[in-house]
């Protein structure tokens, strides 16, 4: 067994950013600088995190994957396994979920504890998946620095991308950030307090002691990963340690935001695809305490698709509604138009989760027809129940036909594509877009799958698949 | 086939309610003014009717209570069937099988639909089974599907194809424009029809039916007794009707321009009326036009127009009133709306009326027709049923 440390990592922005300045000018004031990512309103924690990890597991083996970890402080429910239904949507089959929660070091507690299990042997690779779409009171400056977003980091001792070398914690109980339960918004207390007792102390804690056990000085460490709130805090805390700026990694808070319990992990991803081999990372999470890690990167760095964060940057679209960008979170009731035809249940959702969350379509062992969903009679031969399936989401689609229907989605974002989809096998899908321009959608245009919220039909989350133009797919996982 | 139907049953009264938006009357009301509208014109007392054959999709009650408390048909079967657009066809075709067989000489098949009593003016969100993966599906997103394939498999250009489909609905506005039972009354033009506001890209609202209520039903009596009973009953000449195997939008290798059950359930009917070149010897059809283009795909699966060239008979009027096959010659679905359950027995209130030479304006009536046809197509879309008429035997 090598060394314990970083296997893959990947990341997630949604689709949606909006200029800072479009959410002040709800409130006809001045707005701070750049764009903060936006979740679409079928996206919560839940599928942010799928989508990190489905981009994480590209360069891995799928099957091999033991323990997946969910991570986040806005996961949908407030009793369920996340990690399980996560797991499920990434078709991971016998592991050990676990989800970490209501702090914004949830994402490198789950880091932290799969070294260990790793370490250990109890498991030999472990997806930590980290999401958070977190809400700020409206007009306030957090509501323009958060930003949402998902990143995910494997862990094993085969393989090793990053090895860990030390890895420190901290505890620091104090009310400096929270949220109630049941409540929509964060609270945070004085700004003075909560850097100086919480932040400041904490991380310089937790950094020193790192390097320390790592055996190393601060000049030999060669990226310092630090997690923010805000445009200047992992600066201030740079100059505290005498930490050269151009050492300290971009936060990509102008582009996507404090994504809060994935902050870590997406500034570990993007500080590993610019890394060399024998480069020393230290990543630094701030939550009631803070986790410090030092890591070495090796040769394997270079499996690492060197397009994991840009190919998101480079295919966004523009918010410009302050009320859409409210409603999309849940925070302000739209007109509901017309009720649903269709009813749910908890029995059939479990029953089809082949269908609904692993999106398995059929093939045929006799004539070689595929067809989705899982179909028990053949289309072709009528042979029953000899088939064998596999899973839609791992092939590109191309539009066999559409239509773009102006009136059939929810009142907030009206417009929906019906997409008639077909794969390289010629099998068949009919699926909603999302993540979409008008111009986008067009006959032969390449589409993939993505794991969304449909509704809350019998008071639970509805989850299925829809089809968008390809972001995750582009030069890397295919 | 072991037998056909042809001359064997006749429709011995018709009767249609006004469609619209008839917020002033129930389900129960349709009924009553369909049916007494039948009972007066086959000249015959409720009491003749031995069973009752109901199409109907969305009433609150099921079974054929609507029929029955409306109606007051006591001790008598009611067979419902909800086949969607389909249901009225399903009603006729029933009622046709059971007088064929011997079993009742005089039934009734009715449909009947209250789309109006919702509160809002759509149809509700999603359909299908599945509560997740036809959560957002509606129809004209559904049939839009069809006018983007066509389009793109012949090689039209959007503006082409849209100003095809435009003409359809020109068409069926002129004609509805003359119809007195019709829910709208507007003649229109190619570019109201391309100007108006898109509903689902590429349909605009002047492609799209509305929804409106409406009722309508049909005596019907073996045809040796007819005679009988007026001297100019419609005779059925054949019927066919088919359901295609998985839902299209799952099926592979569907072309979405052509549609298995429309061309089966043509057949069928042509090979049971004798029929062998529908273009020449149908004088008058009644088709599913719930969307222009539903229109076109069934001129080329019904064997109307030649495959991919509809479009040529379109532009040359082919299909327009003083054309050589009239088709929705009373405004169609277009001008009608569209109450689900009723529809197909509306459509061949129309035929039947053209082959009596009874229409209500004689500015719509043709002249010299022998053959008609009807035809409703539904679902997702899968199902299709056609019935052919004739107003003499042989």
């Amino acid at each position: 067994m090598g060394k314990t440390g970083i296997i893959s990592a990947g990341a997630y922005i949604p689709y949606y950013y909006i200029p800072r300045a479009v959410l002040s000018a709800g409130w006809d004031a001045k707005g701070s600088k750049g764009n903060r990512s936006v979740i679409n309103f079928d996206e919560d924690s839940v599928t942010l995190a799928f989508e990190a990890a489905e981009d994480c597991l590209g360069i891995l083996d799928r099957e091999k994957t033991d323990a997946l970890f969910f991570a986040s402080t806005t996961a949908p429910y407030a009793e369920k396994a996340h990690s399980a239904l996560v797991s499920t949507a990434l078709d991971l089959k016998d592991v050990f979920a676990a989800d970490f929660a209501q702090c914004t070091k949830a994402g490198t507690s789950a880091l932290r504890l799969a070294m260990d299990a790793c370490s250990a042997g109890s498991f030999n690779q472990v997806v930590v998946t980290s999401a958070d779409c977190r809400n700020a009171f409206p007009k306030t400056s957090q509501e323009q620095m958060f930003g949402d977003a998902a990143a995910a980091a494997a862990v094993g001792t085969e393989h090793v991308i990053a090895e860990l070398d030390a890895v420190v914690s901290t505890t620091n109980e104090i009310t400096d950030i929270w949220r109630n339960a049941g409540d929509q918004y964060i609270n945070i207390a004085e700004a003075r307090f909560v850097t100086n007792h919480g932040y400041m102390t904490e991380m310089v804690k937790a950094i020193k002691a790192a390097v320390a056990k790592a055996g190393l000085s601060f000049e030999q460490i060669d990226k310092f990963i630090f997690t923010t709130s805000n445009m200047k805090d992992h600066l201030t805390l740079a100059k505290k340690l005498k930490i050269q700026p151009e050492k300290v990694q971009n936060t990509f808070m102008m582009e996507v935001g404090y994504c809060g319990a994935a902050q870590p992990l997406f500034l570990l991803t993007a500080a590993l695809l610019e890394a060399k081999p024998g480069d020393r990372l230290l990543l630094a999470a701030y939550g009631n305490g803070a986790d410090a890690f030092v890591f070495t990167v090796t040769d394997e760095v270079s499996k690492l698709k060197k397009n994991t964060i840009s190919k998101y940057l480079e295919n966004r679209g523009e918010l410009r509604s302050y009320g859409q960008f409210l409603s999309f979170r849940g925070l302000l009731q739209a007109d509901p138009g017309q009720p649903y035809n269709i009813k749910s249940s908890t029995a059939a959702e479990w029953r089809l989760q082949d269908t609904y969350i692993r999106c398995y379509g059929s093939r045929c062992k006799k004539c070689g027809l595929t067809m989705f969903p899982v179909n028990r009679v053949c289309e072709g031969c009528h042979s029953l129940d000899d088939y064998e399936t596999f899973r839609a989401p791992d092939y590109k689609v191309k539009v066999f036909s559409y239509t773009l229907d102006n009136y059939a989605g929810r009142s907030d974002f009206p417009l929906l594509g019906h997409i008639i989809a077909e794969d390289e096998m010629g099998t068949r899908y009919y699926m909603n877009s999302t993540d979409f321009m008008r111009e986008d959608i067009q006959v032969d245009a390449e589409m993939e799958f993505t794991f969304r919220k449909i509704h809350n039909l019998a008071n639970f989350v509805n989850y299925y698949w829809k089809v968008r133009p390809v972001r995750r797919m582009k030069g890397g996982n295919d | 086939m072991a037998e056909s139907i042809k001359d064997r049953v006749a429709i011995v009264g018709m009767g249609c309610s006004k469609f619209g938006e008839r917020f002033d009357c129930s389900l129960s009301d349709l009924i009553i003014e369909a049916a007494y509208e039948a009972y007066h014109d086959a000249r015959i007392d409720p009491s003749q009717i031995e069973a009752v054959y109901f199409g109907n999709v969305r009433a609150n009650q099921i079974a054929g209570n609507p029929v029955a408390d409306a109606l007051k048909l006591n001790g008598i079967p009611m067979f419902r069937n909800s086949n969607w657009c389909c249901s009225g066809h399903v009603a006729l075709i029933n009622a046709c099988l059971a007088v064929a067989s011997g079993v009742y000489d005089c039934v009734m098949a009715i449909g009947a639909e209250k789309l109006k009593d919702t509160g809002f003016g759509g149809l509700g969100i999603g359909r299908g089974d599945s509560a997740v993966m036809e959560n957002r599906r509606t129809a004209p997103g559904s049939f839009g599907l069809i006018a983007t394939r066509y389009f793109s498999q012949y090689g039209l250009s959007m503006d082409e194809g849209r100003r095809m489909l435009a003409k359809i609905a020109v068409k069926n506005h002129a004609n509805g424009f003359l119809t007195p039972k019709a829910h709208f009354h507007k003649l229109i033009s190619v570019e109201d029809v391309l100007n108006s506001s898109i509903i689902a890209f590429p349909l605009t609202l002047f492609d799209c039916c509305g929804n409106s209520d409406g009722a309508s039903a049909a005596i019907i009596t073996r045809a040796d007794i007819a005679r009988g009973m007026r001297t100019d009953p419609i005779y059925v000449k054949g019927f066919g009707s088919a359901i295609d195997s998985t839902m299209p939008h799952f099926r592979p290798g569907f072309s979405w321009t052509s549609f298995p059950s429309l061309v089966k359930s043509s057949h069928d009917a042509y090979a049971m009326a004798g029929i062998r070149n529908p273009r020449e010897e149908i004088d008058v059809a009644e088709v599913h036009d719930c969307f222009s283009v539903t229109e076109m795909c069934i001129y080329e699966d019904f064997g109307f127009s030649a495959r991919g060239k509809c479009r040529s008979d379109i532009e040359e009027g082919f299909f327009e009133r003083t054309g050589g096959l009239p088709v929705n010659i009373d405004g169609g679905l277009k001008c009608f709306g569209h109450p689900v359950g009723a529809s197909g027995i509306r459509m061949t209130y129309e035929i039947y009326h053209q082959l009596q030479g009874t229409v209500d304006n004689p500015e719509r009536q043709l002249k010299n027709v022998s053959r008609g046809l009807s035809n409703t197509f539904g679902g997702p879309p899968q199902f299709s049923c056609v019935l052919i008429l004739g107003n003499e035997k042989g």
